[in-house]
């Protein structure tokens, strides 16, 4: 290599090197200008709820809020357990059996997302053809166990992470 | 400006071009002849541009966050340096961001007044500079407000005051500026807006401001025009955008010092306690970058002689161009303007150290004597200096003095020859 | 050799005002009393127990006049902090009754505090603190050091402070003498005596160990993030110079042209 190859190759990489380093910087600088727009500290500590569960009666269901949004915690009747769960999965949708969105032992307690899966409305009670929920903005009908059956909307409407903290407690989140 | 005929390569290129001449500014940005013998003190308007840059972005992003209520305000900042991801840190660039703004203004401002960039005929760069200056002092108060500490309220409270001292109009205007009857809410909402809007104002007046330089071209430390573009300037890039850069990778290591290290050390521990309208602190005093005008506006025991001595020290400098007579630019050849330059240096020093003081004993004293040397030196020294100076032989070109190995005085100009 | 120049006095003053400008610190008292702290310094740290040891004398001395709004419980189990464990945290906040409310018949009701709750006002408003103690209001201590001239060391000063008045001061009932208070006296009386608290790890609990402890404390609560500033701070400036070395090297590079060609 001649000796002004060489001093290219040398200047090439001191500027490669520049160029690189100055660019990982970059990188690290607009990441905080990025992040700081996600949830704050504050938000995720609000995260979790705690709802007394203990003056719902059966058939009833109550509405709380969490993280902004509505979560309908239903109580049903033995009856109504059973109706959610004699349906054929093929009719549904979105096929899920009832036993897989509540917990072992508390069937009776149904806690979803108050959302409905189409466009985020919020979906009315004891309204609709299946005895469960009517979305009014686009016509979808869920079922006692909060699974779409008729309408635009796409899947069931979402169970949260949740657990029984006693049998008078729920905690969301 | 050139034509360039400046042809871009690809079709795409060449197509939007065609349209909007996007590219070739930016070949003219990058060919722009800058003179080769330009030393440090000419990378501080990169590094100004770096800052206003700075202040918007995380500007922008902690208005996200803060509130622009008397009774939130306080906690919304420390939501955002407690509960906001990096929120410390973008706080407290744009704090010390600020001063390292005004840190960098003033050494910006001094070169010029060292090397007469702002003669003939680049008044116009310099005029349109003063307004970014006036502009960049109204939106560092009003953000200093926002905190809504007690310097915030104490500290708007004697600016706005200020405006009371006009005679039969001061009162009313004085309300209008408050929106009530003392600074408050609605103070605080105004400011917070027009804090936004302002550096957005300032950027358009710095486009202006290098759009206005890019006419006549850099000035240089020696001050004499460049004849021969060819042997005494370089292409903008890549020599003057990597010198810049360096440069203002230095200024980013003071900064981030400041920032990382000693956040607070710039700013007043008063600022930390909430806003009280019935607690006045004991020392109520600005930020340390408009210390000097408040030892100007004190030096006078008349409010209405305060507010005038005080605008006037800023108005003074926008006919510096024509009270500055000297034929020679740069203050490398004047032996006795340099003199005096030193000395208005220690003087806004002096006065920037009275201002933090109490206005009494001594430091009023000194204030004023500051301020009638400050006046003097721009209506008396200035004409007076230009006029009966002596100046040293000026160099023929910029490239002359290091081919011929010094400064001869035969090839001196004559000192009726335009510089 | 040097010449006189006004430039060279320039900087003779610049250097002289710079080294008194710590004077301007000291508040109406005289020379703080100064602390080695450990969280000092570009690489300082806080000391975790003597955090833990200075929440337990916020606690148990200063929580019943003093807020401090701006932190929460949660806070107190984060990094760079006291670094309770979970359950600790949550212990400390359940030990807590909380307004929450309205309920569904529209009443408030109080419950046992959560990690994400603000930590608890002694008293509901201003108002109600300044008339339960004497016309003063015992300023909240979320950001009390940022707030004093001399921060840590004023705090520590002031705690250590108390002491007879001199002979030609009088003061008024329930105003007491402070050596380092800004103005000398205080409305509150010194808080701190020996083994007024006992300290869960046995430390010796006097005036000094304890107005340390909760100096730090404050300091903490005043800047949590500072480990993580002081951390950051040291990348970003080894990385600045790594640049500052290249980017000088390639500017020799280009600007080296320039001499040629003349």
């Amino acid at each position: 290599m001649s000796k002004e190859e060489k001093k290219v190759n040398r200047r090439d990489f001191l500027f490669t090197a520049s160029y690189t380093i100055g660019a990982v910087g970059l990188g690290a600088v607009v990441w905080p200008l990025v992040h700081q727009m996600n949830p704050d500290k504050a938000q995720q500590a609000l995260a979790t709820t705690e709802v007394d569960i203990s003056q719902i009666e059966p058939g009833n269901s109550i509405t709380v809020l969490w993280r902004g949004k509505p979560v309908f915690l239903k109580r049903r009747t033995p009856e109504e357990i059973a109706e959610a769960r004699a349906v054929n999965l093929s009719d549904l949708p979105d096929p899920q059996k009832d036993e897989e969105r509540v917990k072992d032992g508390k069937d009776e307690w149904l806690v979803m997302l108050g959302v409905c899966t189409h466009l985020g409305c919020v979906p009315l009670k004891d309204k609709g053809d299946y005895n469960g929920w009517f979305c009014p903005c686009h016509g979808s009908h869920y079922d006692v166990s909060g699974r779409i059956r008729k309408g635009p909307a796409p899947t069931n409407m979402e169970i949260p992470k949740f657990e029984f903290v006693d049998n008078n407690t729920i905690k969301i989140g | 400006m050139s034509d360039h005929e400046y042809t871009p390569k690809s079709k795409v290129g060449k197509w939007f071009n065609d349209r909007l001449p996007l590219l070739t500014l930016g070949s003219h940005l990058t060919d722009y002849p800058t003179p080769k013998n330009l030393n440090y003190w000419w990378t501080f308007g990169g590094i100004l541009t770096f800052c206003l840059l700075t202040q918007i972005i995380t500007g922008i992003v902690l208005a996200m966050h803060y509130v622009a209520h008397a009774d939130l305000a306080f906690a919304s900042v420390e939501h955002i340096m407690r509960d906001v991801n990096y929120g410390w840190l973008i706080r407290y660039i744009h704090s010390n961001g600020a001063s390292m703004f005004f840190l960098a203004v003033y050494i910006h401002i001094f070169r010029s007044l060292f090397y007469g960039s702002y003669k003939s005929p680049r008044e116009v760069i310099w005029i349109i500079g003063l307004f970014i200056y006036l502009l960049m002092m109204a939106a560092a108060f009003m953000g200093y407000v926002l905190p809504w500490g007690q310097m915030s309220f104490w500290g708007a409270t004697v600016i706005t005051n200020l405006f009371s001292a006009i005679p039969l109009v001061g009162e009313s205007i004085t309300t209008w500026l408050w929106g009530a009857y003392s600074v408050d809410n609605p103070t605080l909402n105004r400011f917070f807006s027009l804090h936004y809007l302002i550096p957005f104002l300032i950027l358009g007046l710095v486009v202006l401001h290098i759009w206005a330089l890019h006419v006549p071209g850099n000035n240089n430390p020696v001050g004499i025009e460049i004849k021969k573009p060819s042997k005494d300037t370089v292409p903008f890039h890549p020599y003057i955008t990597i010198k810049d850069t360096f440069a203002l990778l230095m200024f980013m290591i003071i900064f981030a010092g400041f920032v990382f290290f000693s956040p607070n050390v710039l700013g007043h521990s008063d600022n930390y306690i909430p806003a009280n309208p019935l607690v006045t602190p004991a020392h109520i005093v600005p930020e340390w970058y408009l210390l000097p005008f408040y030892a100007i506006l004190r030096s006078v025991p008349d409010k209405l002689g305060g507010v005038i001595l005080m605008f006037g020290a800023i108005f003074i400098l926008f006919v510096l161009p024509w009270l500055d007579t000297s034929k020679v630019r740069s203050a490398v050849f004047r032996p006795i303007y340099r003199q005096f330059y030193w000395i208005l240096v220690l003087d806004v020093l002096m006065l920037g150290y009275m201002g933090a003081m109490p206005a009494e004993g001594i430091y009023l004293v000194l204030a004023r004597v500051g301020t009638l040397y400050y006046f003097a030196h721009f209506i008396i020294v200035l004409p007076v200096v230009g006029l009966l100076e002596k100046t040293d032989p000026v160099p023929m070109s910029i490239s002359e003095p290091v081919l011929t190995g010094g400064a001869d005085p035969a090839l001196a100009r004559k000192d009726n020859e335009k510089i | 050799m040097k010449r006189f120049n006004l430039k060279n006095l320039l900087i003779v003053f610049i250097i002289f005002f710079g080294s008194i400008s710590n004077s301007f610190s000291a508040g109406g008292g005289g020379e703080l009393l100064k602390v080695d702290w450990s969280f000092k310094g570009i690489t300082g740290k806080f000391d975790r127990a003597s955090l833990q040891r200075g929440f337990q004398v916020y606690k148990e001395v200063c929580a019943s006049c003093h807020s401090m709004q701006y932190l929460s419980y949660r806070n107190l189990g984060e990094p760079g902090g006291p670094e309770f464990s979970e359950q600790e945290v949550k212990a400390i906040a359940a030990s807590i009754e909380i307004e929450d409310g309205p309920d569904e018949q529209g009443e408030m009701f109080t419950r046992p505090g959560r990690p994400a709750d603000k930590f608890k006002n002694p008293y509901p408003n201003v108002k109600a603190s300044i008339a339960a103690n004497g016309g003063a209001y015992p300023p909240d201590m979320s950001v009390l050091v940022k707030a004093r001239p001399g921060g840590s060391n004023y705090i520590y000063s002031v705690l250590m402070g108390y002491e007879d008045p001199p002979a030609d001061i009088t003061l008024d009932d329930g105003v007491y003498y402070n050596k380092y208070m800004i103005g000398n006296k205080i409305k509150m009386a010194s808080p701190l005596s020996d083994d007024i608290v006992e300290y869960s790890d046995g430390t010796q609990a006097t005036v000094d160990q304890m107005a340390k402890d909760v100096t730090t404390f404050l300091s903490w609560a005043a800047e949590p993030e500072l480990e993580e500033r002081h951390r950051t701070g040291v990348k970003v400036i080894i990385y600045l110079i790594l640049l500052t070395t290249l980017v000088y090297l390639s500017m020799k590079k280009i600007w080296s042209r320039v001499d040629s060609e003349v």
